[in-house]
């Protein structure tokens, strides 16, 4: 019998419902992880120009100093930042700390998510402060 | 009156879902699968969906409900404060027909992790001759993550389960760790054999979906990570203790063989 396929693919890190802004941190994280990779291949590619001479990596440098460059830049840190400081969360609660232990439940149940929910809130506002703080040092200093 | 969106499926004139709308005399009261009922009963009698017990104990009605992976029979139609409701199949399964899917992926992955007590003492299993003593303490260790209905609905909300066929998934997870916290059993080195791998513990990056959505306060989410610490902290397991009962015990002599199974075991199917 004919079935059909109703897994979500990559639609499902991006939305798939009405979920606590967890689930859609891990897209975050996942989008921001892959960016930084992708980054330091590029990173290496550019510096590389070096190898050809110096009026090579002259070239290359001034290609490279446009306005439109400099908000990449800030959107690279941007998500550096985001990248260090969401990691660190869910390193603590992937060892198992901020999240509550087991017990009897009673409803309306408080679960893992909810009790890591103030950790989260931090470590947001936390994160907005550097993006603050390195935008001003980025475009107004 | 409620507007009620539904997706249809029939595999056998459908080449991809569509939606039908029916309008239902919703009252207080009615949960969203008390209105599935009428719509079978009085509009359209070809709508299928699975339910059975109408009392969140089965876990058969689970259904993507306006915007959220919930039992039908749980959800108070009036509750979703809209007369827009939307049913939908559960996402990240195959759909057999309208809002019943394939749930037998999750039901592999359940039987993977091996959920059942592995005893120390095997002969203690097949010829009890004392009793097994667990404190209320130790007993809470594992109570919460037993209460799992095997619905399905983690597994439709979490986020690596979106990509990764073969994620084990939250709900076998949380069932590895609920038996490996059993201070009767013995059997942890064969499930983290299971678990601790590449579609295994790992994939789980806490996105905590599965937590938010399962209806019994079972919390995959939390036993995972759980799992997680003891993986890398290492543990000291517990082992309950053997004691003599009261009364004493006297063994059988001979313990009669089991029936034959009425259903077969479909080993190898998937
Ligand atoms: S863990 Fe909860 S949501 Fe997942 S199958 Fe069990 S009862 Fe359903
Ligand atoms: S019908 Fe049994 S859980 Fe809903």
């Amino acid at each position: 019998m004919r079935r059909y396929n109703n897994r979500l693919g990559i639609r499902g890190w991006i939305y798939a419902g009405n979920y606590g802004l967890e689930r859609y941190l891990y897209f975050l994280h996942r989008i921001s992880g892959l960016g930084l990779i992708f980054y330091l291949l590029l990173h290496i590619g550019v510096t590389s120009a070096r190898i050809y001479g110096g009026a090579a990596w002259e070239q290359t440098m001034s290609l490279l100093s446009g306005p439109a460059f400099k908000l990449g830049e800030y959107v690279l840190m941007a998500g550096a930042i985001f990248h260090a400081a969401n990691g660190l969360r869910l390193i603590i609660t992937e060892l198992g700390m901020c999240i509550g232990t087991p017990g009897r439940q009673e409803y309306p149940y408080v679960s893992s998510v909810r009790k890591q929910r103030r950790l989260m809130i931090v470590v947001m506002i936390i994160i907005a402060v550097l993006l603050l703080i390195s935008g001003v040092d980025f475009f107004i200093l | 009156m409620a507007n009620f969106r539904i997706q249809r499926y029939d595999p056998e004139k459908d080449s991809r879902p569509y939606f039908q709308t029916y309008e239902v005399p919703v009252e207080q009261g009615m949960s969203i699968l008390d209105c599935l009922f009428y719509i079978k009963e009085r509009l359209d009698a070809t709508l299928s969906f699975r339910a059975s017990c109408r009392m969140g104990i089965c876990g058969s009605c689970a259904m993507y409900i306006n915007g959220l992976p919930r039992l039908a029979c749980e959800t108070q139609a009036t509750s979703l404060a809209t007369d827009t409701i939307e049913v939908r199949p559960l996402p990240n399964y195959e759909i057999i027909k309208d809002l019943v899917v394939d749930l037998s992926p999750l039901f592999e992955k359940h039987q993977r992790v091996r959920p059942w007590i592995i005893p120390y003492e095997l002969e203690e299993l097949d010829r009890p001759t004392k009793e097994y003593v667990q404190s209320p303490a130790e007993l809470e260790k594992y109570l919460q993550f037993a209460y799992c209905l095997k619905c399905g609905l983690c597994l439709a909300a979490c986020p690596t389960m979106a990509t990764d066929n073969e994620f084990i998934g939250p709900q076998a997870l949380a069932q590895a760790f609920r038996y490996n916290s059993d201070t009767r059993d013995g059997g942890d080195a064969e499930r983290i054999a299971v678990v601790d791998t590449l579609h295994g513990l790992w994939r789980c990056h806490m996105a905590g979906a599965c937590a938010e959505v399962c209806p019994k306060g079972v919390d995959p989410a939390l036993a995972i990570q759980l799992m997680k610490r003891e993986a890398v902290f290492g543990k000291k397991k517990e082992r309950a203790r053997l004691v003599d009962p009261r009364c004493g015990v006297t063994p059988l002599p001979g313990i009669p063989k089991a029936p034959e199974p009425t259903v077969k075991r479909s080993e190898g199917k998937r």
